[in-house]
Parts: structure tokens; sequence; C-alpha cells
């Protein structure tokens, strides 16, 4: 009984060996290299690893990046929300009629075009330089891809799986609802990654941009001409660590596992 | 180019479960050009009769098969099942397509099962309705399995139960079998046929097969078509009693026959010479 339990801790000790042992190299050596040209570099604009660190450790202490980040986080999950359930209703209305589709998807690849930045002072004038500045630049700046990424997944979908779900009796919405859809899932949710990887770079450079008074997040920790090298780069740290997370915890797991149901994931 | 239809016969009191007139079908080919995949065929077919087409590739067997289906509309003619015009796809004609076409989100139990609930049957009918059905096709352990999880000849199964399930009138097939190894073909072939004995003359089965035997095993008659554009050359009777074995002698004659009038129409094919003669019809 116990070998059995020595062994299967043994299996998943190795299994987060084997999970995390590439990415932490990765980190270790980035770091490394970092140190290594802190060391040789005389001037102040490259902070050595260690002084990040303590700045880190002082951001935290006293309470500027658990705060910033907190605030920052609720202004991206309001965006993103909003961006998504917009993005993703467009893509469905352009998926399914046709004159739609063409005199609307040209406007949102123009928008998928236009850098996210262009529309900051274009907010400013808008809505001052506010909180919905900030979420209009985030949401302008993530949308269309989830739009674009719903389209092509849903006419997308092959005609043998659409042709065999009208031979079963699903006919308008039914074809939607039991074929059409589930099968644009993979699609879809490519299309939530990237919209959140959009979503976080707009949020940033608005946050940084757009200094509203008393405003508190990320972005403008990096907008304050403070001069603190250490504490910027702790900053982008910061704001490099959530962007992965959220990427490798939510959006690549629950890909994996679709794909992994549905036979199209090759295990290595 | 033979008459197959039945008006002219006094022996068919029944009308046809399936009647099929002067039916055209053109499409465009990406480069624009028109072609005909079939140039005005027509022929019945009885309730209860398990008929085979069978022709080369490209002969438009799968573009009958497609307008019986509703998924394709004939350029021109007349198609009737039960004396109606068809109207798009439905449930009571079941497709078997040649890709098994399964749903890969879905078990194989809710592959089997979506018909049933597309239909609104009661959920509790529904779950042992799908269960007798994977039980018919033998893939009663693989019931909460995913389709990429079964072999190939496992998935025409699972198609073959799914498009049963909801008790269809007409059993389509578009060369259902054609991409299965030999032993997996035999098997499903079995299981068509059985399925079709159990029904005793209830279910009109259509089937598309470019393979001589699988079209003696299974068929009360056989159209065998011509190359492109597809027209019907011969129509064979198979009188063998059932259940039949590929080694039964008069199937093993008719595969024969039939062979040789198909490799005959495959020539043609090759050669793309519609001006040679058609194979002369025997009786």
């Amino acid at each position: 009984m116990s070998a059995t339990v020595r062994e299967t801790s043994g299996v998943t000790t190795r299994r987060i060996a084997h999970e995390i042992g590439p990415p932490l190299a990765g980190i270790g050596g980035l770091i490394a290299v970092w140190a290594a040209i802190a060391a040789v570099t005389t001037t102040e604009g490259v902070p050595s690893p260690l002084e990040t660190w303590d700045a880190f450790v002082a951001g935290m202490a006293d309470g500027t990046i658990p705060e910033a980040t907190v605030k920052t986080l609720i202004r991206l999950v309001f965006s993103f929300v909003l961006a998504v359930v917009f993005g993703s209703m467009l893509g469905v209305g352009l998926a399914v009629n046709e004159f739609a589709r063409r005199s609307i998807r040209p406007l949102v690849v123009a928008l998928q075009i236009v850098p996210f930045v262009a529309w900051i002072p274009i907010a400013v004038i808008w809505f001052g330089a506010t909180e919905r500045a900030v979420v209009f630049v985030t949401i302008v700046g993530s949308f269309p891809s989830m739009t674009l990424a719903t389209m092509s997944a849903m006419r997308q979908v092959p005609p043998t799986l659409k042709r065999a779900g009208r031979t079963l009796g699903a006919d308008g919405w039914a074809l939607y609802r039991e074929v059409i859809v589930p099968a644009a899932v993979p699609g879809f949710l490519a299309g939530l990654q990237q919209a959140w990887g959009f979503a976080w770079k707009a949020l940033m450079a608005a946050e940084l941009i757009i200094a509203a008074a008393g405003a508190v997040g990320l972005g403008h920790l990096l907008g304050q001409e403070s001069g603190d090298v250490p504490g910027l780069v702790a900053v982008v740290a910061v704001i490099a660590v959530i962007g992965v997370l959220v990427d490798y915890l939510v959006f690549n797991r629950v890909d994996r596992r679709v794909r992994r149901r549905r036979g199209l994931l090759i295990e290595d | 180019m033979i008459d197959v239809t039945a008006s002219e016969g006094g022996e068919h009191r029944v009308p046809p479960k399936i009647v099929v007139r002067d039916l055209v079908k053109t499409r465009r080919t990406a480069s624009g050009a028109v072609t005909t995949a079939l140039d005005g065929v027509s022929f019945d077919v009885r309730l209860g009769e398990f008929l085979c087409l069978l022709g080369p590739s490209g002969c438009g067997k799968t573009s009958i098969l497609n307008v019986l289906a509703g998924l394709d509309e004939p350029t021109s003619g007349e198609v009737l099942v039960d004396g109606r015009p068809i109207e798009g796809p439905g449930p009571e004609r079941a497709v078997l397509f040649q890709e098994p076409a399964l749903f890969p989100w879905l078990s194989v139990a809710g592959n089997v099962s979506l018909a049933l609930k597309l239909a609104g049957t009661p959920s509790a009918e529904r779950a042992s309705r799908t269960r007798i059905w994977l039980a018919n096709v033998g893939l009663s352990s693989f019931s909460d399995a995913q389709p990429h999880e079964l072999s190939a000849g496992m998935r025409q199964r699972a198609q073959l139960a799914r498009a049963l399930a909801s008790d269809p009138d007409v059993l389509l097939g578009d060369e259902p079998f054609g991409a299965l190894d030999a032993q997996a073909r035999e098997l499903l072939q079995d299981e068509v046929q059985r399925v079709w004995l159990d029904r005793g003359g209830r279910k009109t089965f259509v089937f598309a097969t470019h393979n001589v035997r699988e079209a003696a095993l299974l068929a009360d008659r056989v159209l065998v078509m011509s190359a492109a554009p597809g027209r019907f050359v011969e129509e064979v009777r198979i009188t063998a009693p059932r259940p039949r074995r590929l080694d039964d002698v008069l199937v093993a004659r008719v595969v024969s026959e039939a062979h040789e009038l198909l490799m005959h129409e495959v020539g043609r094919a090759t050669r793309a010479d519609p001006d040679l003669p058609v194979a002369e019809v025997s009786s």
C-alpha cells in the first residue's frame, strides 16, 4: 500500500518537474544573461536583478504594487468581459448574415489594423483623462480579434458536419445550437486568448498615457517620472508575469482540455 | 438508356417509396465551366427495397443520393418520396457518409442520440434507444468514448447507429464503407444486411457503391451507371436468398457479370471518350 502511494507521488513529482522544468530553465537563463549585462554596464539605466527584486519587495511592502495590481485587474476584467461579449456577438452576426459580413467585416479588420495606441488621444478628447477613456481604449484594442476569430470559427465548420447535422434533423437555429457553435469552440477559444493579449497590452498603454488625477494602476506606475529604474523594471516584470500566468493557467489549459477531448491534441 | 421505372407494369400495386423522373444535375466548377453530373435519370424504389447504385467514381451516384437526402436541389426533374417532393433534409431519410462525420465534441452515445434529441424524444426513451442501437452495432462498451478514440470501422458502426436510432424510413449510403479495410467492410456489410432484414421490408435502403461485391451482397436490385454524365446502362435483379454471403453461388455469378460491365464503364471513364457505345444490355 505504502509502496503504491510512494510510486504515485513519485510520478506526480516527475510530472510537475516535466511541466515546470523547461519554463524555469528559461527564466533562470534570462536572469543570468540580465545579471551579466547589468554587471558589465556602468550606467544606471540597467539595474541588476537583485536591485530590481529589492524594488519589487519595497513596492509590495509599501502597498503600491498590490494596490495597482488590483485596480488594474478590475479594469481589465471589466473591459475584457465587455469586449468578449460585444466582440463575439458581432462575430456571430457577421458569420450568420452575408450582408453584415460584407459591409462590416472590412471595418473590423481596419480597427484590428490600427494600433490601439492611436485611439488614446481620441479617447481623451471624447472622454477626458478618465477611467472611461482607459476602458474604451482597452475594448477597442481587443474586441476586433474576438469578432474576427468568432466569425471565422463559425464559417470554417467542416461542411460534412453541417450536412450530417441537417440530415439528423438540425435545421435553422438547431443547426447553430447543436453543430455550428460547438464546432466553433476551439476557434472561439483561440480568439479569446488573442483578445486577452490585446486587452492587456491596450490597458497598459492606456494607463501609462492617460494619467487621470489620482488614478492607480500598473500602467500608471510606469507613467510616473520618478527616475526609479529598478522600480520601473519591477513593474514591467509584474505586468509580464500576470499576462503569462493568465495565458497559461486559464486560456492554455481550457484550450488543451477542449482539444484533447476532440482528439485534436497530439501528446508528446 | 434503359427504363427502370415501374410505371409500365401492373405488378406494382403499392406506390413506390421513391420516384425519380428526368433528374438532371449540373454544377459549376471552380473555373466557371458547367459540367453535367446527371443527364436525366429516372428510377423508382419500392417500399422496403434495397437498391444499389453501382458505377465508376464520378458517375453521379453521390449526386443522386445528395438530392434524395435533400442536401442538394435538382437542376431539373422531379424527385418524390411517398408521393411528395423533397423539401430539404430530414431524419426520416438518414444518410451514411463515406467519411463518418461524427461530432467530435460529443461522446459516441451523444452522437447516436442527437437525432432523437432534435426530435424532442423524452430523455428516458432517448437513453434506452441509444443503448439498444449501440448494442446492435457492438459498441456498448464505447458509449462514453470520444469518436477519435474509435477505429475507422467502429466509427462507421457508430455512424450507422446514429443514422438508424431515430428509426428513419429510408437509409441512404454514400459509399459508406469505401474507405475501410476489407475486414471492417465485411463486418459492416453484414451489419447493414442484418439491420435491413430485421426491419422486414419496411425500410428502404439506397446505397451508392463502386464495389461490385458489395452491391451483389446487399441489393435486391442493382442499377449500373455509366461514366459521367451518369445514366443507367443496366439493371440487375438479385433474387439470391438472404442472409447472403459473398461466396454464395448466385452472388458470385452476379459479381462476375456485373464486374465485366462495370470494368467497361470504368474504362470509358478513364479514356474519357463519351462517344464509345455503351455495353450491350443482357438479360
